[in-house]
Order: C-alpha cells, then structure tokens, then sequence
C-alpha cells in the first residue's frame, strides 16, 4: 500500500506539476493528443460511416476492415512506424488514429442503420433529396449512436496516448516510461491514477454530451 | 411612379403577364373539367425484379380527376407498387405511367415527390420532429416563407380533427390513430392535387378505423382531390372508393369497377371470394320478425335494420 501512498505524495507535490518537466504540461499534451486523434479520425470515420450506412453499400467491407484493425498490436504498429518516420508525434497519432477509427466507424453507420426503414422511405415520399434525408432525418436520430462510438474511441485513445512518449513525443506516458526505468514506481503510478482519472472525467463529460444531443421524443432510439 | 398613372400602371408588362397567365390557367382548367381526362395514365406497365418476380404485370389503368379509386387485392399483388409508381418511389421496367400527361419518367422525383401528397401505413411521420413540425415539412420543402407554412399546418390539423394542443407533442406521445391523422395532415399541407394512401388505416384498431374512414370520406366530399388508395379490405374499398380496381397476386387488374357494380357483378370466383360472398356474407335478406324489419345475412344472423325514411341512395354505395 506504501506505493499508493508514495504516489499520492508524488502527485500531490507542487513541485510535480511546475518546473521543468512539469506534469500540468504533461497532462495539457495528453489531452491535446487525444483530441487531435479524435478529431482526425472522426473527419475520416463519420462521413464513411454515414455513407455507408445510408447507401448500404460497403456494409461488409466496413465489418472485416474495423475487425482487422481491432486486432492491429497498437505498440508494435508504433514501433514499426517510428522506425519509417523517426521519433515523434506522426507515428503514435498514425496509431491511435487507426484505432479510433473502427469504434468511430461502427457508430456513425449503426447510428444510421438504425433509423427505421419505413422513417427514411416517408421521408423520401414526402419529397427530400437524399442529402436532406440524410442531413434532416438520419444524422439527428443517429447521434445518441454516434456519440456511443466517439466514447469508446475516446476511452481507448486517451488510455493508448501513452505510447507517445514511448518514441519521445509527450503526454501522460512519460512519467510513466521514465518511472519504469528509473525505478519510481511512485511517479509511475501516480502518472497511471492520473490517466484513469482522466479517461473517467472524459467519459462521464461524453455521456453528458450524448444524453444533450439525443433529439427529443426519441427515447426509444 | 415616373408619372406612370394607375391605368398605365395596371397594364405594366408584368401585370399584363400576370392576366395572360391566370387567363391560360383558367382555360385549362375549364377545358380540363370539361375534357375530365384521366389525370394518372398507367401504360402498359410492369415492373419485374431481377429475380424474375413480376410485381405488376402489363397494367393498362386510367384514373380520373377528383376521383378515388381503389386498389385492393390480397399481398403480393402489386398494389403498393402500381402507387409507389405514381411518385417514382419505384420505376416501372416497362411501360409509362403518366400524371397530367406528363410521363414520370421524364420528372424530378424529388420535385414530383413535393406535389404528390403521400400517407403511408404506420404513418412514417419523423419521430424527432414535432406533430407541426411534421405537418410543416413539405410545405418548407417548397420553399414556402415559415409563417406561411406554420398556418397551413395548423389548418391542416383542424382539418383532420386534431387538437391545436397536439401540436407540440411529439409523434411517440400520440395514439396510432392521432398519428395517422397527423400523417394525412402532412400529406395535405401543401394542397396537392393527388393523394397517394398506401393502407393508411391498417394498423390502428377496428373502430378508430372506421372513425377515419369516416372522416376521409368527409375530407373527400370537401376537397375533391384525385386519390389512390390501396388496402386489402374489401369493406374499406366499398366505403371509400368510388372505383375499386381489384388485383390478384402477379399484378394483374381482375376487374374494374364501381363499387355497386363489383358487387352486383362480380368478374369471376376470386372476386367472389375476396368481397366475401362465396360465404354468403354479402347476401342479405330482409326479415319480418315481431320487433319489426331486419337485415340479416344469408344464414339468419341479424345485420341491422331497414331505415324507416325514404333516402336517397348514396352514389357508390350498394344498398
């Protein structure tokens, strides 16, 4: 228990979080990262998601694609890549991003797929373009789904941003390597209880954005 | 005003081409009641998948303005198709279908889509949308001012009997039937020419059905709108249609005709059988027993009674 304690105390200090090699700054990085991650990926995964999940074409595709990079090892892809293109940020966000994109993917096109057949055919009916039906109908009904994907992409960025420091980029993993190898465990797990704080904040601050952004009178969706 | 006095004024080009317009709309207009000319034109229609199943098979239909017809047949007889055709929600394989002598083929489907009202079964209203708000939508679609819309959709709502209170609810909040009613109001707040209703009733309760049967046919009588109507119930096609095209599984027409004269003269067995008369339920006798005149059906069971006054008989309405 004197580990908990000891990273308590590490974590408490004043000196930790100011200075050279502060851990406000760690911290401000490992956020930053995941946002970008999410972000970049969101650009990539949301539109494809919504388009195929409103032309249905692609279905499978989409299905075996994300399997495949689930079963991606994050740690060896980082390392594979930073041996291409050096240490630094491109490797470890090229990571993530791949594996933010199938928990992103799977969101947008459930969400869709979701919205009953017989809501989008009235609609078509009643004379919207395609692009309406999308805008109007399927995209409003599908972000309680959407923001599903966005949080479990979000809990498993913001846990995975640690690799960054394992090729010198930053964020919440250096403290964590550099306890590993200097034999800190207190700074080690205090770096670890900080990262699962946060990914907790995020999560509870993304069901909150999800409960706000699911449309009214639509409980059951 | 450039001195321009108010006689010059009303001759300006654009009045002059404002009276020149309202004088051919009027003439067609004339000459179209007069002609009454079919306003949907089936032409040798079918419609076949690419796993061989024919839907429709070579219907030859031509249905008149201020009319209602409808298309009954059991499932699978190509009834929703025949309609969904009218607003391009299918295209044919073969053959043309024609609204206003325009063959469809050639329109817009989103634009003719606007033009055509539309009520589906379930009622398909958009359910993150509220009751004015569905109403509202095609109407916004058409690109008409908001206020303008806002009033059409809470005359609409009178007009199906909604309570102006029901306008805030969401659809989920509703009962089948006030959706259903909700769902016609939408199809009628941009005031087309043609409502197209795909088994609008079918999925509320027997009484609320015969409550919005009712109330159809009262919207009817007052508005005049060209109506296709698909069901599969023969009691709702005798009390709505004033033509009932029967069709049988492949999509083919077995007969065409008014409601009276399917009844009297029915084409063949599958008629028969489907207005329910192979069973007798359609044969009625008239009764004297002690408490006075009854109707009864071919095995005795009491249907109703014979009204006391002399009416006139209601056109389309076997007696």
């Amino acid at each position: 228990m004197n580990y908990f304690s000891e990273a308590w105390t590490w974590l408490t200090d004043p000196l930790t979080w100011t200075g050279a090699d502060a851990l406000a700054a760690r911290l401000t990085e490992h956020l930053l990262y995941t946002l970008l991650v999410i972000v970049v990926s969101a650009l990539i995964a949301i539109p494809l998601g919504w388009w195929v999940g409103h032309t249905g074409r692609g279905r499978n595709a989409v299905v075996v694609l994300s399997g495949a990079a689930r079963a991606i090892p994050s740690l060896g892809l980082v390392t594979l890549l930073a041996l291409w293109m050096g240490l630094g940020l491109p490797a470890p966000i090229i990571t993530l991003v791949v594996l933010a994109i199938p928990p992103l993917l799977a969101g947008a096109y459930s969400g869709i797929d979701a919205v009953p057949r017989e809501v989008t055919d009235a609609a078509r009916a009643q004379g919207m373009s395609e692009w309406q039906i999308l805008m109007k109908v399927e995209v409003p009904l599908s972000l309680g789904l959407l923001m599903g994907g966005v949080r479990s992409a979000a809990l498993q960025v913001v846990s995975t941003v640690m690799l960054a420091a394992y090729v010198g980029a930053g964020g919440l993993g250096r403290p964590l390597f550099l306890g590993l190898k200097t034999q800190d465990y207190a700074m080690m797990l205090g770096a670890s209880i900080l990262t699962v704080g946060l990914a907790l904040v995020l999560d509870v601050v993304l069901s909150g954005i999800q409960r706000i952004v699911r449309p009214r009178g639509t409980a059951a969706l | 005003m450039r001195g321009a006095g108010p006689c010059r004024e009303a001759f300006s080009r654009r009045a002059a081409l404002g009276h020149v317009t309202r004088l051919v709309n009027l003439w067609v207009g004339v000459t179209g009641a007069l002609y009454g000319g079919p306003v949907i034109d089936f032409q040798h229609v079918s419609k076949e998948y690419p796993d061989g199943t024919k839907a429709v098979n070579n219907v030859e239909l031509h249905l008149e303005k201020g009319a209602c017809t409808v298309l009954v047949g059991s499932s699978g007889c190509g009834k929703t198709t025949l309609l969904r055709m009218i607003n391009r929600m299918v295209d044919p394989t073969k053959g043309q279908v024609l609204v206003n002598g325009q063959d469809v083929a050639t329109a817009d489907p989103v634009k003719l889509r606007r033009d055509v009202g539309y009520v589906m079964q379930g009622s398909g209203l958009l359910p993150h949308r509220t009751v004015l708000q569905n109403i509202q939508t095609v109407p916004l679609l058409r690109g008409e001012p908001k206020d303008e819309a806002l009033r059409r959709a809470k005359l609409q709502m009178k007009n199906v009997g909604l309570d102006a209170s029901m306008g805030h609810r969401y659809p989920a909040q509703l009962s089948g039937g006030q959706q259903q009613r909700v769902g016609v109001a939408r199809a009628l707040a941009a005031d087309p020419d043609i409502l197209l209703m795909d088994e609008p009733f079918g999925a509320v309760d027997p009484l609320v059905r015969a409550e919005l049967q009712a109330e159809l046919a009262r919207l009817q009588a007052e508005l005049k709108k060209t109506i296709v109507f698909v069901t599969h119930d023969m009691d709702e096609a005798l009390a709505l249609g004033d033509r009932i095209v029967v069709l049988r599984a492949g999509g083919e027409i077995v007969q065409d005709a008014t409601p009276a004269e399917l009844v009297a003269n029915p084409a063949n067995d599958f008629v028969r059988t489907f207005l329910g008369m192979a069973d007798g339920r359609r044969t009625l006798e008239v009764r004297s027993t002690p408490e006075g005149q009854v109707v009864t059906d071919r095995f005795g069971r009491p249907l109703g009674v014979v009204g006391q006054q002399e009416k006139p008989m209601e056109p389309g309405l076997p007696a």
